[in-house]
């Protein structure tokens, strides 16, 4: 008897030691456009992802074991994302993957997960990514189309229907316009009338003038990326147009209300909490997790986080909790603890993944925020 | 030995013993790449190292290939089909304005070129009903692997596209090897050393211009579709200015003369920055300093440069 025990005692010490070798480790891989067009999406997402790693490392690690992140740059080309996917699959057998800041290298990354059954957090906006819902697949930052719910929803809120689009013709312009016109009808909302202009144009006092002389026109809506927002709502402050004006997440940032100056005043945006850290509630539950980032993030790089860097923090910590509840880092039970991911408080917004549901985020995740004296004010139905 | 049958061993055994030697997917997919890139740079072997002639548009030709490769399957036509006529397109589209635009040389060429390049890749952007606009599209149909399925091998899609692209690249270097030898091929050359030379010998040389410029343009088109087939999704960058320099200079750096440099270029480009994710810091310095050094001290490009050599070492 005690033979046996003896025995049964050293196969299993035998298999421990074999199962958990001296270091063990967790390999998280990413792929981020950390230069290239995209640089100014990818550099912060690159930096939260190594300063979150340094900061988990140093209180232990997830489970026990140390976190290692292999990150590559793909310049938001879709071509080297492939790449590096199958780079981070096959050589250094990363466990998960966050990345793809832009849709284009998201989209070319996709089959390959799905493929070798790896779970994958993207940081791109576009719907396609998670409609249909792919097995492993997810993403962190709000789509378009959410946007523009919600923009319409503070519209109508305020009794207004009549509703004039000026985009941009750059990527995120186009793809919002469309979210725009497709959910016009259903949030009770009437498109009447619908301008564009080039990324690079220096005057839309023509188009707003149109859309100003558009018969029973009560709000206008811009669709943008860059400086263009920026020029429209000087514009549109020059020519002293009256009914409300709306800006999308794409400009949520300070450098917004640096360019647009005194004619920013008054224009309602939905936004992630983060450009309210202190104008929180006390019990709001993204509270905690948007000032904790803020001080790290200012205190390791000395500068504000931005949005899309908030989206990578999402996607570390999400990736973190579902690793901490399957108890394994087997990527099998990582997809399925993260599809089980229920009201996780990000920075972004609170997420619950779902079977048919990889993003995660409801409307009520987004801020409208109305700019005044320069700084940014919740406004609350 | 004649030449091509030269060109088509040595290719032939490169793509085998890459075969032989790799781990994992991941370095069929980087040879897949190269392959892809020797391909679309023979097209520019032949336009530049022929010829003569500058092209910095070679994307947009690329960019027409991949993009009806993935435009024409979702209308019912088989993706084979959609490659080709994806090909046929770029060569007349080329052959229509080459014409009036090779009259054109030097920096004059290459801007018109350039034009050309950019009008391809704004209809690619902007036209977002039809391809996806700047975000790009997925391409859907034809995989490699079901092509292997049919004589019973079962190859990850990494490694059978492997073959098929590295199937083209060969082909493609042979062909060219031959063209070039041709009495066409020489008329070609003629027009490199100089133009009036060659009309005065009774070659119509705007004609042959054309037909360089066509045929490279087609070189492109293919490789472009075994891009957007191999990677299930393409952007307009495929079609951007930024890949046309990329061609340009895979030839030049390889040397332009010779499909050998094609294929030195594509690899070099290619492989390298993998290798230096390392230094992912200095990546851009260290390749900006290859080429530099490549071009002071081996003008005519790597390939003709260490030929040489090894033939004074002969002597």
């Amino acid at each position: 008897m005690t033979k046996t025990k003896l025995i049964a005692a050293g196969v299993s010490a035998l298999a421990l030691s074999v199962a958990s070798p001296a270091l063990a480790q967790i390999k998280i891989g990413a792929s981020l456009a950390v230069t290239g067009p995209a640089a100014f999406l990818g550099d912060p997402e690159a930096k939260t992802l190594e300063m979150l790693v340094e900061e988990i490392n140093a209180q232990g690690g997830i489970n026990g074991e140390e976190v290692e992140l292999v990150l590559y740059d793909d310049g938001a080309d879709p071509n080297k994302a492939r790449t590096f996917a199958t780079r981070l699959i096959e050589e250094d057998e990363v466990v998960a993957v966050i990345g793809g800041t832009s849709t284009g290298a998201t989209m070319a990354m996709v089959p390959l997960f799905e493929d070798y059954e790896i779970p994958f957090i993207s940081l791109a906006g576009a719907v396609v990514i998670i409609e249909p819902t792919k097995e492993y697949v997810f993403k962190t930052p709000h789509t378009d189309r959410m946007a523009c719910r919600k923009i319409f929803e503070d519209i109508t809120a305020r009794g207004l229907s009549k509703v004039g689009l000026i985009s941009g013709t750059g990527g995120f312009g186009k793809s919002m316009r469309e979210q725009c016109m497709s959910v016009a009808e259903e949030s009770g909302v009437e498109i009447v009338a619908d301008e564009t202009y080039g990324p690079n144009d220096a005057d839309m006092t023509p188009q707003l003038t149109n859309i100003a002389g558009t018969d029973g026109i009560e709000a206008i809506v811009n669709p943008g990326f860059g400086q263009g927002p920026a020029v429209v709502t000087r514009n549109y402050d020059q020519l002293g147009i009256e009914v409300p004006f709306y800006q999308s997440h794409g400009v949520a940032s300070d450098s917004f209300i640096e360019l647009a100056g005194d004619a920013a005043e008054g224009v309602r945006l939905p936004a992630t909490p983060l450009l309210i850290p202190d104008q929180l509630a006390e019990d709001d539950p993204q509270r905690e997790p948007v000032q904790s980032y803020i001080a790290a993030y200012e205190e390791q790089y000395g500068e504000s986080p931005s949005t899309f860097g908030g989206y990578a923090y999402d996607a570390f910590h999400l990736l973190v909790d579902a690793i901490e509840r399957a108890g394994s880092s087997d990527p099998q039970a990582i997809r399925d603890a993260l599809e089980e991911t229920e009201g996780h408080a990000g920075v972004t917004g609170v997420y619950t993944f779902g079977p048919d549901d990889h993003l995660g985020l409801d409307l009520s995740s987004f801020r409208m925020l109305e700019i005044q004296d320069g700084g940014w004010v919740p406004v609350e139905q | 030995m004649n030449p091509a049958l030269r060109t088509f061993l040595i290719l032939a055994a490169l793509v085998v013993a890459g075969a032989l030697i790799f781990p994992s997917s991941y370095y069929y997919r980087v040879g897949t790449l190269v392959w892809i890139n020797t391909l679309a740079v023979t097209g520019i072997v032949v336009l530049l190292g022929y010829v003569g002639l500058v092209s910095l548009g070679h994307a947009g030709f690329f960019a027409i290939g991949a993009y009806a490769t993935a435009i024409l399957p979702s209308y019912g036509v088989p993706s084979v089909l959609a490659a080709i006529l994806g090909a046929a397109g770029a060569g007349l589209l080329a052959a229509i304005v080459g014409r009036p635009i090779l009259r054109l040389s030097g920096y004059y060429l290459a801007i018109a070129t350039l034009g050309l390049g950019m009008l391809i890749w704004m209809v690619l952007s902007k036209e977002a009903w039809l391809t996806g606009g700047p975000d790009g599209m997925t391409v859907m149909g034809a995989n490699a692997r079901d092509l292997f399925k049919l004589v019973g091998l079962n190859l990850r899609s990494a490694e059978s596209w492997y073959w098929v692209t590295g199937t083209f690249a060969v082909l493609g270097a042979v062909l060219a090897v031959n063209l070039g030898n041709s009495p066409w091929g020489r008329a070609l050359r003629a027009i490199h050393d100089s133009d009036v030379a060659a009309s005065s010998l009774g070659i119509d040389v705007a004609k042959a211009k054309s037909m360089a410029f066509t045929i490279s343009a087609v070189y492109a088109a293919v490789a472009g579709a075994l891009l957007a087939l191999a990677n299930g999704y393409i952007t307009p960058e495929v079609g951007g200015f930024m890949h046309s320099v990329e061609m340009v200079t895979m030839a030049v750096l390889g040397g332009a003369a010779s499909v050998f440099g094609a294929l030195v270029g594509a690899l070099i480009l290619t492989a390298l920055p993998q290798v230096l994710t390392v230094f992912a810091d200095y990546e851009h310095m260290i390749l900006g300093a290859v080429m530099v050094l490549t071009m002071i001290l081996m003008r005519r490009g790597l390939v003709p440069a260490l030929v040489d050599l090894a033939k004074r070492r002969r002597k």
